[in-house]
């Protein structure tokens, strides 16, 4: 009961902190796109290449997120932006690159070979037969990488509030440094309804760049 | 037209290399069906991609009417050919409309234009435009899709098909039925063709041409035909089964195997009169017509010798005719199921215009056919 009032007392600053948190997930997944999916793409020209950057996005992901926001700070000091918004982005960003470079590596390398055949035989150049058949078949399981992404990295960045980025990790870590239950629930229940939501609005953004033609199908 | 000049695909080192092609020559006159034929692994699907340079040949040149396309870009030289392959390969993505118009889109075709020419190729093939436009690949049967297939080729009208084993995924009833499809089509539309196949009934019965190919070389190139008569070497004569008299038989046409020196009688005459024109004759039998000279019945040498009185006493209705457009295979089904050793040949018209006896068929086919 008490969290309930709690809740509904500072149903104003819950929101700000959503937004705040909104911001750099989707800021940090949105640049993460722009360089996972070409880098997913273009390894999947090399086998060797493809291995050695797989591995590296993995590796990235095994170091806890605590830890590399420690290592962040003095890296990203000396441009003035040691603590705060900005090391929290990039973190995403590094966190986000391993399942959207892993899916879209993986959905164009299972394009069926007899659609890149005929594409090609039909008179494609590479380019077009990206665009108009490798990408849209690989749409919805790059899009679930970045659903992967996008969950994960909301929860990554509710630690980013230990270097001030804000968002709903706030309510977390004050209820924790206050011991007031209240606070620590609020930002937990934040954070997981958060994830919740993202998820269900990037499967329906999914659905509507995925062509019916090959909508139903399974996905990885 | 197509002409292969010493076409050569190596693999691997140099100083040792694989021969997956080697020196490779042929003609193939516009309008016409090359079917390459052989085992797999012999080269022939090969041959075929170093046509549209999806393999670059190693050596050797190809022309389309009588234009070198190794100075042809790969991309626009791949826009002029049409292409189907095994797999059919129609993007899932894509409506049928989109991916019938690949190909014009590629090449910049007004959008109208376009839009239009796929509507009249489904018609051609009978798939009801409305219906089909706006659909996905998934929602069509393996047919269906097959049909689509060869239309995408055909979109943007080129005067070059490659196929390779275009028919080869569809169940036996269907794949019939879609060949004789294409057949009518290209009696009409005469595309230069090159058909890669391993099935030697779907090769006799496509090609103006085969081109037998093992281990990489071209064995032997001539017309079904010519071919399952005189075949070149052993190698050929195995790979076409001993049955392969057999199989000449849908290469003939009743028209061109069948006798034209019958004889007719009326229902009035005397037997006697029958027989002693049955004996002057090389015929075994005397037909009788009706008023419009189809044939009503016939009156065997058999029974000619055995009796008397007048024809319409003793002459035996006739069970069954074959159209003189008809081919030798279905003769002998006909004679084969009516026990009928004469089966009396008509034309358009239901008029009697020949006499097929199995004399007749083994006469043509010892001879070579047509040649």
């Amino acid at each position: 009961m008490e969290i309930i009032g709690f809740i509904i007392d500072n149903l104003h600053i819950i929101g700000a902190r959503t937004i705040e948190h909104i911001s750099i997930v989707f800021l940090a997944v949105g640049i993460a796109i722009a360089t996972a999916v070409p880098i997913g793409i273009a390894i999947t020209q090399s086998k060797s290449t493809a291995d050695t950057i797989l591995y590296l996005a993995s590796m990235m992901i095994t170091v806890p997120s605590i830890a590399l926001f420690g290592l962040m700070i003095p890296l990203l000091s000396p441009i003035g932006h040691g603590i705060g918004y900005v090391p929290a982005v990039v973190a995403v960003i590094l966190y986000s690159q391993l399942p959207i470079i892993r899916n879209t590596y993986t959905a164009i390398t299972n394009v069926d070979p007899a659609l890149r055949e005929a594409a090609k035989g039909m008179g494609m150049s590479t380019w077009q037969r990206l665009r108009q058949v490798e990408i849209p078949l690989a749409i919805p399981v790059i899009m679930a990488g970045v659903r992967t992404a996008v969950v994960m990295n909301i929860g990554v960045t509710a630690i980013a509030a230990y270097i001030g980025a804000g968002g709903l990790g706030t309510f977390i870590s004050r209820g924790i440094s206050q011991s007031d239950p209240r606070q620590l629930v609020t930002g937990a229940l934040a954070v997981s309804l958060l994830a919740i939501a993202a998820d269900l609005f990037l499967a329906l953004v999914q659905r509507l760049l995925t062509s019916r033609g090959i909508q139903g199908e399974v996905t990885p | 037209m197509i002409r292969l000049e010493n076409l050569t695909k190596h693999y691997g080192p140099a100083h040792d290399p694989l021969i997956a092609v080697d020196n490779v020559s042929l003609d193939l006159p516009t309008g016409e069906i090359c079917v390459l034929l052989g085992p797999s692994g012999c080269g022939k699907t090969t041959t075929m991609k170093m046509i549209n340079r999806l393999i670059q040949p190693t050596g050797g040149k190809v022309f389309i009417n009588g234009k070198d396309t190794s100075t042809v870009d790969p991309i626009e030289l791949r826009r002029s050919i049409g292409y189907v392959i095994q797999q059919i390969g129609l993007f899932p993505n894509k409506t049928i409309e989109e991916n019938i118009c690949v190909v014009p889109d590629l090449l910049g075709w007004d959008r109208r234009k376009s839009r239009d020419r796929a509507k009249e190729l489904l018609e051609l093939v009978g798939l009801q435009p409305d219906l089909f436009l706006k659909r996905y690949p998934k929602e069509l049967s393996g047919g269906q899709q097959q049909r689509v297939g060869v239309l995408r080729a055909l979109a943007a009208d080129p005067p070059v098909m490659l196929m390779d084993e275009p028919f080869g995924a569809i169940d036996p009833i269907n794949r019939e039925v879609i060949q004789e499809e294409f057949l009518k089509m290209q009696r009409e539309i005469r595309k230069t063709i090159i058909f890669v196949s391993h099935d030697l009934d779907e090769a006799v019965k496509m090609a103006d041409k085969i081109a037998i190919f093992r281990s990489g070389k071209l064995e032997q190139y001539a017309a079904p035909d010519d071919l399952l008569a005189r075949p070149a070497n052993s190698f050929i004569e195995d790979f076409l089964g001993s049955d392969r008299a057999l199989k000449r038989l849908r290469l003939v046409s009743v028209g061109d195997a069948m006798e034209t020196d019958f004889i007719t009688v009326l229902e009035t005459d005397s037997v006697e009169h029958a027989r002693a024109r049955i004996r002057s004759s090389r015929s075994a039998a005397a037909f009788v017509l009706d008023a419009e000279g189809a044939p009503r019945s016939v009156l065997s040498e058999q029974v000619a010798e055995a009796c008397s009185g007048t024809v319409g006493d003793h002459a035996e209705p006739v069970k069954s005719t074959v159209p003189i457009t008809g081919d030798l295979r279905q003769a002998v089904s006909v004679m084969f199921a009516h026990d009928m050793p004469l089966l009396p040949c008509i034309d358009e018209a239901g008029r009697l215009a020949g006499v097929m006896s199995y004399r007749s068929i083994v006469h043509h086919l010892g001879h070579g056919g047509k040649a």
